[in-house]
């Protein structure tokens, strides 16, 4: 205690002639040693909650599209999320291509979303750009909206034949993922 | 908190008066472990080793929280979750180690704080209940590693529920139908498996809930000391902040350092290989022990091989049970008022050879069951239990315990002038200094 007391009354012969102790010089030492040792503990805590090595591994599929005839699709699955795979007619290819890419609210061409020489197939992530849901128009059957694409039933919003987006809340077209052609019958996706 | 010269808390702001006239919660932490809870100020370093066991209740139940985010509790997938968390889980190795080896050094820095209590007598009056407490702390943490064990589904895993749950099936007609219903099957299987989990996640909660009522006891009281004498003015305390934050901070660095090394260098040391092999129902390893914090306990179960009025499997339960239920009856087996064994020149020779009788049990329980070992086993065993049934009342009765220092104060003050003096200061001036 005797020299908490002098150092209260600036009597200590540490102190300095500004007033700062030696011991501020260990406190905050200490604290800010402490306070690194927090973060390096917090670190590895928050990062196991990143995707393991195993779900990275995952990372692409290969996909036998010989089956699919001109006018159908078909889901596939990669990283645990929906593909749509879909064989466009001559006709829907045309639809696509009629729109002026300006009056598109995420303006791309059929053209910039699929491969040079395979314009027929458009391969996109069947995960809605608005909150996530699964639209329809795979399926046979399936409402495909008022722009002959797909349709998402959770909010409403219409892609076209290009799987742009034409109407309702989504804010940019179906994501195209990084894919390519093994061989004219098998597509590699991611 | 409990002595009248305990400093009152202060508002510094506008702000925390504002929340101490609604919700006091700064003033609970100023009075239990800040400023405003005073201590014993002669406090040794055996004294650090329960804020080290909090620090390490709070390890487990943090990497626990993180582990169960990628554990199945799940016979198929426990294994292989838990080599998935050791692979592919980022930072997922480290996480484990050190919940793995966090379970031996809670149990280390348990120990040392058990050992400190009984050298001290801070299971006297009037800490008995903090003493009990502490005590359904330690049977709970017991429960708590055994199950937590049985997770990964290893061989050690599935044969250490086997043999555990074994113990409830040596008392007569109802064992067996007890043993039935706590693994919900004839055999270590899923039910007990997902039940385990479920148990292992809830007692840490109900541990850090006794530990809440331990420290409250304590409260009351306050701490024991080295010299076991109460405290009797402000001269023989010293605020809990910043002299004990800082002696346990440092305290906890150094304990830290030790743990980082076994978890960096030597994760699987206390460990059992055969507990990366997965569970197999139909071969049981060569040589089962349990984790080394149980070994004692194990060589008391061991010992009892004759039948005697009740069968020998009975006598080993209920010896091995006893050992630790005799301790709740301590603070009336031992009648001595001196409470610190550095005054009472027998208590301190019989406290060692009990110390050392635990570490041969303890050693004895690591072993094979050869009969060497079951033999030393059985001398060990039956000094343990004589310990406290005829040596210790029989000192209290007997012992006459070196005199006692008036004070906590006196004991630590008594002119040493030079050692409390300021470095290159004489004795004298410091004397001067100190008195002023």
């Amino acid at each position: 205690m005797a020299t908490l007391e002098q150092s209260a009354q600036g009597s200590d012969p540490a102190e300095s002639t500004d007033g700062v102790r030696r011991r501020d010089f260990l406190n905050v030492a200490a604290v800010s040693f402490a306070g690194v040792g927090v973060v390096a503990v917090a670190l590895p805590l928050i990062s196991q909650m990143n995707p393991p090595a195993d779900v990275l591994a995952l990372a692409s599929t290969e996909v036998d599209i010989s089956k699919i005839a001109s006018g159908q699709a078909i889901k596939t699955v990669w990283r645990k999320q929906p593909v749509f795979i879909r064989n466009l007619t001559p006709a829907e290819i045309k639809a696509a291509n009629a729109v002026p890419t300006s009056e598109l609210r995420d303006p791309q061409t059929l053209a910039e979303r699929t491969k040079p020489g395979k314009t027929n197939w458009l391969i996109t992530l069947g995960v809605c750009t608005h909150l996530g849901c699964v639209p329809l128009g795979t399926g046979e059957g399936e409402n495909r909206g008022p722009y002959g694409g797909y349709f998402c039933p959770c909010h409403g919003s219409a892609y076209d034949t290009a799987a742009r987006i034409r109407s309702g809340p989504a804010p940019s077209n179906l994501v195209v993922p990084n894919y390519e052609f093994v061989s004219d019958t098998t597509v590699r996706i991611g | 908190m409990s002595f009248a010269w305990a400093r009152p808390y202060e508002p510094k702001s506008g702000f925390m008066r504002w929340l101490d006239e609604r919700l006091p919660l700064p003033r609970l932490v100023y009075g239990a472990v800040g400023g405003g809870y005073p201590v014993p100020r002669n406090l040794n370093y055996w004294w650090n080793f329960g804020v080290l066991a909090g620090l390490f209740l709070t390890i487990q139940i943090v990497t626990g929280i993180v582990l169960a985010m990628w554990y199945y509790s799940s016979a198929d997938g426990a294994f292989h979750s838990v080599e998935h968390i050791m692979r592919d889980v980022n930072a997922g190795w480290a996480i484990r180690y050190i919940h793995m080896n966090g379970a031996s050094f809670f149990f280390i820095v348990t120990y040392i704080h058990i050992f400190r209590g009984l050298y001290y007598g801070s299971y006297k009056a009037p800490r008995e209940l903090v003493w009990m407490l502490g005590l359904v702390i330690y049977l709970l943490m017991m429960a708590t590693a055994f199950m937590g064990y049985v997770l990964p589904w290893g061989q050690m895993s599935y044969w250490g529920a086997q043999v555990i749950t074994g113990f409830f099936s040596a008392f007569p007609l109802v064992g067996e139908p007890i043993r039935v219903w706590l693994l919900g099957g004839y055999a270590p299987d899923q039910a007990a498996l997902t039940r385990f989990f479920s148990l292992h996640y809830l007692l840490p909660f109900v541990i850090a809930g006794v530990v809440v009522l331990h420290i409250w006891a304590l409260h009351i009281p306050g701490s024991n000391n080295p010299t076991g004498v109460d405290v009797k003015d402000e001269k023989d305390t010293l605020p809990f902040h910043p002299f004990y934050t800082a002696k346990d901070g440092w305290a906890a660095g150094a304990f830290l350092t030790l743990f980082a090394f076994f978890v960096y260098f030597a994760p699987n040391y206390m460990g059992h290989p055969d507990n990366y092999i997965p569970a197999n129902p139909l071969a049981t390893p060569a040589h089962i022990v349990p984790e080394w914090y149980f070994w004692p306990f194990y060589a008391i179960l061991r010992a009892f091989t004759v039948d005697f009025i009740l069968p020998a499997k009975l006598w080993g339960v209920l010896a091995m049970f006893g050992s630790i239920l005799i301790l709740f009856f301590l603070p009336w087996l031992d009648r001595s008022p001196v409470r610190s064994g550095s005054y009472r020149p027998v208590f301190k020779r019989f406290f060692w050879l009990l110390v050392a009788d635990i570490l041969i049990l303890g050693w004895c329980g690591g072993a094979a069951a050869t009969p060497i070992y079951v033999a030393i086993s059985q001398l060990a065993a039956a000094y343990y239990f004589a310990h406290f049934l005829i040596i210790l009342p029989l000192i209290s009765a007997f012992e006459r315990p070196l005199p006692l220092p008036d004070s906590i104060s006196s004991s630590r003050l008594h002119g040493e002038q030079k050692e409390a003096a300021p470095a290159g200061i004489s004795p004298r001036r410091g004397a001067t200094a100190a008195a002023e």
